[in-house]
């Protein structure tokens, strides 16, 4: 099977001696919306670095959509997109003329790049401003310039590194729509982030890495699975002096209007709530305790295993 | 767009490195006219200063070098001093400023090849230079009557040498950490070179040791090479001017290209 993306034995290791890659193996199917997550230092960054040639790796291979970044250079970056997490693009430079750059950096002459510049423009919000230097757009619309800009060869492969940092809910989830309906076009997305309810909404396989190694690689809902314990915090109607006793689950009452109870793979949230009913006790609302990717990142990351 | 379409679109588009090439070029074009008072008028300044004082001024008493009178004399060099200066810093800063700026990485993301890069950089050094040294070669029409002998030599001695200096900007480019590493080489190495590489002065008048040690001086065959071809006279062999010229930028281009190849300064 081809791959967008296929990583065999990556390591790295910098001149000061740091092993940021400890040979890493990973492959990310074609069409897919995957999350590459990790703390700081883990290793994404540098990873990332790899592909698009701006780090030199000390071994190993990685081929995008089929194609080897070392033997077929110039078609694996054809199929690449990169959005990273800093504002790399001239500031002194206009809008419009910074796609118009990036298109012909790619070998795509300014006629033919006019008509696709304008369509991811007017699609993120960035139309009215093509005339303004860079520097004077705010930092959600840099952010989605740097969407633009990696998108502007039309990609096959599209890697964000931490796209939404820094952005407001609002054009967060508007980042999301877009980014969904890119992937449903047939763009492979690769993201990497620190909202972890980002990777859990969007994305279908996840790949945990930490201190240069993967930990985990698997489908969303299969890692969450995995998930042993999830803490459920219970908005009640009316306020309770003690913690009500339920045999087999461990309840705390943070305070007299909220109920946490924490519930183990394989039982039942209906005995919660039978045995909260049979206490006279009255649920209005309820909602986990953590984002459950985050509950399982920090468990795997921090060697707490639950 | 599928990946099918957009394979068959990128070959309909020509070469991918004849477009990035042109791009680079033109960004390179516009950077350096959009910022004109920076690098245009100031050598147009310097220069008439230089005609005025050395030419106008002085060179009324020194009267005659090499058979012409001495405003006649320093033209060449003069010219060709705003050819080094402009091809190198151009290169120099504007690679140190995509490189600070981290744009740099737009290129690096990208399909082009290395040489491209260095070619796209280099051809932006050259029309820096050739606008240069147009400018004041008009300027010094008010202060001199230049009747051309050889327009072979001027042309190709003009983009020879700003094709060797922009290399030699790029190097100095890529190398540079900090604003103050690209103005070193300029201040401390090129202007002191090119004030004794023979601008203002015959080296014939140069006692012979020091005359043998300034034909070790790179700019002395560009300036005498270039005065060839404006006045017809020259302290050193045409041949050797050319060899020299040749040989350093066919060098400095083996080491530009290796550089980005290795990825010094701009990858990790």
């Amino acid at each position: 099977m081809s791959y967008a993306l296929e990583i065999n034995s990556l390591k790295k290791t910098y001149d000061n001696g740091f092993e940021a890659l400890k040979g890493i193996d990973l492959t990310v199917e074609k069409g897919d919306f995957f999350a590459l997550l990790g703390p700081n230092g883990a290793g994404k960054s540098t990873t990332i670095g790899i592909l698009c040639s701006l780090v030199n790796k000390s071994s190993g291979s990685v081929k995008v959509m089929g194609y080897d970044i070392d033997h077929d250079f110039g078609m694996a970056k054809r199929h690449l997109g990169v959005v990273p997490q800093e504002f790399n693009f001239n500031q002194f430079e206009k809008t419009q003329n910074i796609l118009i750059n990036t298109a012909g950096y790619h070998g795509i002459p300014r006629a033919e790049a006019t008509p696709r510049i304008e369509h991811y423009l007017k699609r993120l919000g960035l139309w009215d401003k093509r005339d303004n230097p860079s520097r004077a757009l705010s930092g959600g619309m840099k952010r989605r310039l740097l969407i633009a800009r990696a998108l502007v060869h039309q990609p096959d492969l599209l890697i964000l590194d931490e796209p939404t940092a820094g952005v407001d809910i609002e054009l967060r989830r508007g980042m999301w729509d877009f980014l969904t309906e890119i992937n449903n076009q047939g763009t492979t997305i690769i993201l990497t982030t620190h909202y972890l309810e980002e990777a859990e909404a969007l994305c279908r396989n996840v790949s945990i890495i930490n201190h240069g190694e993967i930990i985990a690689n698997s489908s969303t809902r299969d890692l969450l699975a995995s998930l042993h314990t999830v803490t459920f915090v219970c908005d009640l109607a009316a306020p309770i002096d003690s913690v009500p006793v339920i045999e087999g689950y461990e309840c705390a009452l943070p305070d007299a209007m909220t109920l946490e109870v924490e519930v183990d793979k394989g039982q039942s949230l209906n005995e919660v709530f039978a045995a909260l009913s049979a206490h006279q006790v009255s649920v209005t609302s309820m909602r986990t305790k953590t984002n459950r990717l985050e509950e399982l990142f920090v468990s795997m990351t921090s060697g707490d295993s639950k | 767009m599928s990946l099918a379409n957009y394979e068959e679109k990128a070959t309909d588009f020509g070469n991918p490195n004849w477009v990035a090439y042109q791009t680079i070029v033109r960004t390179e074009v516009r950077r350096f006219t959009r910022i004109w008072v920076q690098t245009m008028i100031p050598p147009a300044i310097t220069m008439t200063l230089y005609f005025i004082i050395f030419g106008s001024l002085i060179g009324r008493r020194i009267g005659e070098m090499g058979g012409f009178d001495y405003m006649a004399y320093i033209v060449p060099g003069l010219i060709m001093m705003s050819v080094i200066t402009n091809s190198y810093a151009n290169v120099s800063s504007s690679f140190f400023g995509a490189k600070f700026g981290k744009f740099i990485e737009e290129m690096l993301v990208s399909p082009i090849s290395n040489q491209t890069i260095l070619l796209g950089y280099v051809t932006g050094g050259v029309a820096r230079a050739v606008f240069v040294g147009i400018i004041v070669t008009i300027l010094s029409l008010f202060f001199t009557h230049l009747a051309i002998h050889n327009i072979l030599a001027v042309v190709s001695i003009t983009l020879l040498t700003a094709v060797l200096f922009s290399l030699l900007g790029f190097i100095n480019g890529v190398y540079a950490k900090r604003f103050d590493d690209v103005s070193i080489v300029p201040t401390f190495v090129l202007t002191p070179l090119t004030y004794l590489g023979g601008v203002f002065f015959s080296i014939d008048l140069l006692p012979d040791f020091w005359a043998g040690v300034a034909q070790l001086n790179p700019i002395l065959y560009v300036v005498n090479a270039f005065r060839f071809g404006i006045l017809g006279v020259s302290d050193i062999s045409l041949g050797w001017a050319y060899g020299i010229l040749i040989s350093m930028t066919v060098v400095a281009y083996v080491i530009a290209v290796r550089l980005l190849a290795n990825g010094a300064g701009v990858r990790s």
